[in-house]
């Protein structure tokens, strides 16, 4: 029976219910499903928030450590020796790494994954695009060390055609010059992230365009659209955001990508112009490569760029969602 | 610039189910033509055979003849793309682009249409949504999304998109099942002005309607579900709502079934 029911039979209670009780009433949390389902729900919720702190605090405590002993600047630095009598490292190698390889990836891996799922979901006859879903799929599942063997054994000196053609005809753009060395260079590494980063961005665009709206679509059939007119009117500007997402998911695995970047990189500690030739370094790569040898000040100064690189990546999908929400105004969700 | 329909043994198919069987008909240019019949008649389907719509489903597919003036829409290297330019249609439910604005709703055909100067442009958008009677609602907000309008002006903003491209023939769906009253009313003198450059062919469930708009009025039924359905008879909607030639049509009006 509900209330007013009630309070019709009955003359109205002396006191109102308290603020705090309404609030408990509007939320639904009355009977103990709700409460116990709340519980839980909220629990996790600041379950991930207190992970989240503690890392950050973890990394913070150990950096400001190891900065504070650093001779020179943490930030502009092109050596890594922290366990010298006079400490000196600096991350511009690590950032210039980690932000070269990883755009290179997102400008290979993007289109095509985008081209991939539109072919998958709007051209593909169904037959077909059901097991290449699959195989996409099955590229995630491939381990990252697998791909550093690939890339390093494979991938590597196939690349030797490819680098020479692009040293002849760019190398005067001094950034795909190419001295010769051996292909394990930045621009290798990119190329094998853009691999190893194509199916998550396949699927979760593969996904996004797959929910635009039919109504949409045969709107622009209706106004004489072409298949890719259709696409172009309908499909992605709905996908936008879902492939914006999509791509910040991917870049996050490119920044972090650990071992097979450390597999195919011949890492040094020197920023190069040029994109073909080995040397270089990423967060990660340097990380692992070091840690295990190195002593606690090393480890310290380690963790302190594991700091930066958690930064980095807020920041990077802090910018995402700014982008996404600038455009909530004309986004599918209000259709 | 409005064109006549002939159509002549026109059936249609979802894989292999036959969803409407052998229709022939002739449609007026400068006229509206209501389609009636109960739900699953194929109406809509017919419908969307008329601006080779239907074959965009999985397994959909047309046998027959559509005659746009002397052009055959089913003939041999006719591109449906090119068929849907000079037939335009609006839907049941108000579908405009969400991530566009006012103005680039309207003007959507157009840009696909080929390369206009801005001022043409704007000039025919202002035009279109005249001619659909939401200037004065919408011109000061072009820059806005489109979804941001209520049901009925975004129904009537859809109009204007689909007049815009200057079609032979306006097809509509239902247009008003989605909408108010009030909301049809307006779409409805709509209807009776556009008449007066289209070709306009509406289906509608609500009878009321059919006999408000329409000058000539086609009634649909099928024998039982699963069957294909047919076209009862067509004729000047007075003649179908006061004393229509086949007993089933009647019935169907005097709501004995449907």
């Amino acid at each position: 029976m509900d209330i007013s029911t009630k309070n019709d039979a009955v003359p109205p209670p002396v006191s109102p219910p308290s603020e705090a009780e309404q609030k408990r009433a509007a939320r639904g949390a009355t009977r103990p499903g709700d409460r116990i389902f709340l519980g839980l729900s909220r629990g996790s919720g600041i379950f991930l928030l207190v992970i989240m702190a503690a890392i950050a605090a973890f990394l913070t405590y150990r950096s400001v450590l190891a900065i504070s002993k650093d001779e020179s600047n943490f930030v502009t630095t092109l050596e890594w020796n922290p366990t010298a009598a006079e400490p000196s490292f600096g991350i511009a190698v690590l950032v210039y790494g980690t932000v070269i390889s990883s755009i290179i990836a997102m400008v290979i891996a993007v289109p095509i994954a985008v081209g991939i799922a539109l072919f998958i979901t709007h051209y593909a006859p169904r037959k077909l695009g059901g097991p290449l879903s699959y195989v996409i799929d099955l590229l995630a599942a491939v381990p990252s060390i697998v791909y550093g063997l690939w890339g390093a054994l494979v991938l590597a000196p196939q690349l030797i055609g490819l680098f020479g053609w692009l040293d002849d005809y760019f190398g005067w753009t001094g950034i795909l010059d190419w001295q010769g060395g051996a292909p394990r260079s930045l621009f290798t590494v990119g190329i094998l992230l853009a691999i190893m980063i194509l199916p998550i961005i396949t699927s979760v665009s593969r996904e996004v365009f797959r929910q635009a709206p039919l109504m949409h679509q045969e709107a622009a059939l209706a106004l004489g659209a072409t298949r890719w007119e259709v696409i172009r009117m309908s499909v992605l500007p709905f996908g936008r955001s879902g492939v914006i997402s999509a791509s910040m998911l991917g870049l996050g695995r490119a920044l972090g990508e650990t071992m097979a970047v450390a597999t195919v990189l011949s890492p040094s500690f020197e920023i190069n112009a040029s994109l073909l030739d080995p040397g270089g370094g990423t967060f990660a790569q340097n990380i692992a490569s070091k840690f295990s040898e190195a002593s606690e000040m090393g480890r310290d100064a380690l963790i302190a760029s594991g700091l930066v690189l958690f930064v980095i990546t807020l920041l990077v999908n802090g910018g995402a969602r700014m982008i996404i929400a600038r455009r909530a105004e004309y986004s599918g969700a209000n259709a | 610039m409005a064109k006549r329909i002939d159509v002549s043994g026109l059936s249609a198919y979802y894989s292999s189910f036959r969803a409407i069987e052998d229709i022939s008909m002739a449609i007026e240019p400068r006229s509206v033509t209501a389609f009636i019949g109960p739900s699953g008649c194929g109406k809509s389907t017919f419908l969307r055979t008329l601006n080779r719509m239907h074959e965009v489903t999985p397994g959909g597919r047309v046998e027959g003849k559509v005659m746009l003036d002397d052009e055959n829409l089913y003939g041999a290297g006719i591109d449906p793309v090119s068929v849907r330019r000079e037939v335009g249609m609006v839907f049941q439910r108000p579908n405009p682009f969400p991530t566009m604005s006012v103005f680039d709703n309207v003007a959507a055909g157009l840009k696909l249409n080929g390369n206009y100067k801005k001022s043409e442009l704007g000039d025919i958008v202002e035009k279109s949504l005249k001619g659909a009677n939401l200037w004065n609602e919408v011109k000061d907000r072009l820059n806005k999304p489109g979804s941001g309008l209520s049901g009925g002006q975004q129904q009537r903003l859809c109009i204007a998109r689909a007049i815009a491209v200057e079609p032979k023939v306006l097809l509509m769906d239902e247009p008003c099942s989605a909408l108010d009253p009030i909301s049809t009313l307006a779409i409805e003198d709509l209807i009776g002005e556009l008449k007066e450059r289209f070709t306009i062919v509406i289906v509608t469930h609500n009878m009321q309607q059919a006999a408000r708009v329409s000058d000539r009025t086609a009634f649909f039924n099928l024998s039982a579900v699963g069957q294909p359905g047919k076209l009862i008879e067509i004729d000047d909607t007075e003649r179908i709502f006061s004393n229509p030639s086949v007993q089933a049509t009647e019935d169907y009006i005097s709501g004995r079934f449907g």
